[in-house]
């Protein structure tokens, strides 16, 4: 172990060659520069996101409804939901954290392709700038919310089109990402790193890789198909010339249900690494773990038409897809129950990244059983469309992959930067964030099972309180959010050295000095145990 | 910084790409399936429109030019890098004399008044404009594929003439010869399914 790092020596975060400073940066193709460009990047838009979210919250109480006229309304939802999804849920823990540890966790210098890897980030920057153009020129800000539904897409005046292209140059990035790390986890794990002995993160990134590869092309000819529609009006879509919108919804949703398992599988890949480093012992049921990652990614494939079932599907469809639904849970919840054991007289030793981890398995709970709920028919159709599917996405995304995602920031960070960012500061984040979430969230449950619609410009009175109630917790949510990040940013820049292994952890990343070399290792480790072996130190040794 | 080399990694970064690419046309097959169960006749009429003489020809070039890609890459393998270029230069050739005969082809459409919101079209029952719909879309996204190709395998040539790809080090022309049978597979697809529907 090396944890005696010397403050002039900040490992790859150091300038090499002959580039300084920020085109050093932008033409690295070292995987934990490419994390790290991911990173910021993808915590800017975030907040573009959180600041939409919160002014399309402000304008449901009557003081404000006046800022914004139904049209941008329609607008901020749309906008909202393109950045959170394609910019930073779905790109999200792989792009982050895959990139900087996938390598490092499997005891290799790089990725398979890192030029490749260099190319899927200038993807995505493309495809942000597309999706930003898209709202200030032709048509103005698309208005059809994140799903593109035909044939309202096909006909709006807004500029779809270039949204939409945006979305999949996004798609190619991610679909890039895939190739690039499954090929990586297949080719070049150290000597004795069996599939057995690779950390679970590694395993959620090799599932979440494949459902990248096989389900985001749909997406892509599905886009192709809607740019077609609206410059050349080839009519597949269109019912008016033969076509059928009901086509589109299936094609979306063959990959966009897919896509939620791209967008957790990796956070409880995360949290699989934090539960058994904070708890001393070994994670509870490995195998079952790797396992159920892989049969989330299958039988996720085979749901997508539970989004459908007030659409017109034949009731035969729908009964179907209702079972394969509540199928699914069954290995969300065996990671549950296997976090949970974990903790299971172990040592545990509460640190930031614990207590994120906590809140997020209880917050995926929720998140997870309200979507059960769904998954059956008679409740689905009364609560179709209505803030209760608004609530549950966002306790499954925000609650589920955002949390884990803070969780393992700051189980990583110390790594990744070398410094060490205030844990009272984020603890105290926590609690604005926990309250205002639940505040937000549950409220929307709670409005939807009233009956209020999502996407609505105005409400009826009667759901005025519940309203009220939910616009004050984007506020502490969105305080939190901010005493989160400044922490960080702080510490980023000026925090205290961190050692190389604060936590105690025995997986790979930690026998590194904070932050890694360039090419990480030294010397390429020899493996002869599993990953959580505290007692034999690990993949310490 | 010791040179790292993978020749078995990148031809599984390939085939894995292939897979993306099967799935992207996957999808438009899903659409075709679906529309010719809702529209059979309307299909089988539509079909017919289509010169199948030209859909056959086509085949045929397209089916040579990935022998002489194989071919090609077996020079490569056999040291005789002459062939191997001659053979590649084929291919690139047979693909712009495909994309000639395509274009040949749609601008006969074109001149028929077949092309997607036109006039004639719109007086089609639904079912053939959802099969000429199909069939632009279809034929012109291969038919990008196919400059894609050529412009891979153009690359390639390039690279043999300047000595980057040998007979020591051959890995890209194999990876993309496997793109360009891919798209051959693909046409091999297409064709029963537009030009031999009727």
């Amino acid at each position: 172990m090396n944890s005696s790092t010397t403050s002039a020596d900040l490992g790859f975060l150091v300038d090499e060659g002959p580039r300084r400073g920020l085109m050093a940066w932008l033409t690295s193709t070292d995987h934990k520069r490419i994390g790290i460009l991911y990173l910021w990047s993808m915590l800017a838009f975030f907040m573009v996101g959180v600041g939409v979210g919160v002014l399309m919250r402000l304008v449901q109480l009557d003081t404000f409804h006046h800022l914004v006229t139904a049209r941008t309304y329609n607008a901020l939802f749309t906008v909202h939901g393109v950045i959170m999804i394609f910019l930073f849920v779905v790109p999200g823990l792989p792009a982050v954290f895959g990139n900087f540890f996938l390598p490092i966790l499997i005891g290799a210098k790089d990725v398979a392709f890192p030029r490749l890897n260099l190319a899927s980030w200038y993807f995505y920057i493309a495809g942000a700038i597309l999706a930003l153009l898209s709202l200030f020129t032709g048509g103005g800000a698309p208005d059809t919310g994140w799903t593109f539904y035909a044939p309202f897409s096909l006909q709006t005046g807004t500029n779809v089109t270039l949204a939409v292209f945006a979305a999949f140059i996004l798609g190619f990035s991610s679909m890039l990402t895939g190739i690039n790390f499954i090929t990586t986890i297949h080719r070049l794990r150290a000597p004795g790193m069996s599939w057995f002995r690779m950390p679970l993160f590694c395993w959620s990134l090799y599932s979440t890789s494949w459902i990248q590869i096989l389900a985001t092309p749909v997406l892509a000819i599905t886009l192709i198909l809607v740019m077609l529609e609206r410059i050349f009006g080839i009519g597949i879509f269109d019912p008016t010339k033969g076509g059928d919108p009901l086509l589109y919804q299936h094609l979306f949703w063959i990959y966009s249900h897919p896509a939620v398992y791209i967008m957790i599988l990796p956070a409880m890949g995360a949290i699989s690494e934090i539960m058994p480093t904070f708890s001393r012992k070994p994670i509870f049921g490995y195998t079952a773990i790797a396992f159920s990652s892989m049969s989330i990614a299958g039988v996720g494939s085979l749901v997508w038409a539970h989004h459908m079932f007030t659409s017109g599907m034949s009731e035969f469809a729908n009964m179907v897809f209702s079972l394969l639904t509540m199928i699914v849970a069954i290995p969300s919840a065996i990671k549950v129950f296997n976090w949970v054991s974990t903790l299971y007289k172990g040592s545990i030793d509460v640190q930031p990244p614990l207590f994120y981890a906590l809140t997020f398995i209880f917050l995926f709970c929720i998140g997870g059983l309200t979507g059960v709920m769904q998954g059956a028919l008679s409740i689905n159709v009364h609560v179709h469309d209505t803030y209760f599917i608004v609530g549950h996405f966002h306790y499954v995304m925000f609650g589920g992959t955002g949390f884990a995602f803070f969780a393992a920031l700051l189980y990583w960070f110390p790594k990744m930067f070398g410094r060490m960012y205030s844990k009272k500061l984020i603890i105290a984040a926590w609690f604005p964030l926990f309250v205002g979430f639940n505040m937000l969230y549950f409220g929307m449950l709670v409005l939807g099972m009233q009956g209020m619609p999502r996407r609505y410009f105005e409400h009826l009175p009667m759901f005025h309180a519940g309203h009220q109630v939910v616009t004050v917790g984007s506020w502490l949510l969105a305080l939190g959010l901010v005493i989160y990040l400044v922490a960080l940013i702080w510490a980023a820049r000026k925090g205290p050295r961190a050692e190389g292994n604060p936590w105690g952890g025995v997986t790979l990343e930690w026998t590194l000095p904070s932050p890694p070399i360039k090419e990480n290792f030294e010397e390429i480790p020899v493996i002869d145990h599993g990953p959580y072996e505290f007692r034999k130190g690990g993949h310490h040794g | 910084m010791v040179e790292h080399r993978d020749d078995f990694g990148s031809k599984l970064g390939m085939w894995l790409f292939l897979v993306t690419e099967i799935l992207l046309f996957g999808g438009l097959f899903i659409a075709y399936s679906y529309m010719r169960a809702r529209y059979p006749v309307e299909f089988h009429h539509a079909g017919a429109e289509l010169n199948a003489t030209l859909g056959v020809t086509n085949t045929f070039i397209l089916l040579t030019s990935s022998l002489s890609m194989a071919l090609g890459i077996v020079a490569m393998q056999r040291g005789q890098e002459l062939w191997s270029r001659i053979l590649v230069g084929c291919t690139v050739l047979l693909g712009l004399v495909f994309l000639c005969i395509k274009g040949i082809e749609w601008a006969a459409k074109f001149h028929h008044g077949l092309y997607p919101d036109s006039a004639r079209i719109l007086t089609l029952p639904q079912g053939e404009r959802i099969f000429f719909g199909l069939y632009f879309s279809m034929t012109g996204l291969h038919g990008l594929h196919v400059i894609a190709g050529m412009g891979v395998l153009s690359v390639m040539l390039v690279m043999m003439l300047r000595g980057r790809i040998h007979p020591g080090q051959y890995t890209l022309l194999e990876n993309g010869g496997l793109y360009w049978h891919l798209v051959d597979v693909i046409w091999i697809f297409l064709l029963p399914l537009f030009y031999l529907a009727a």
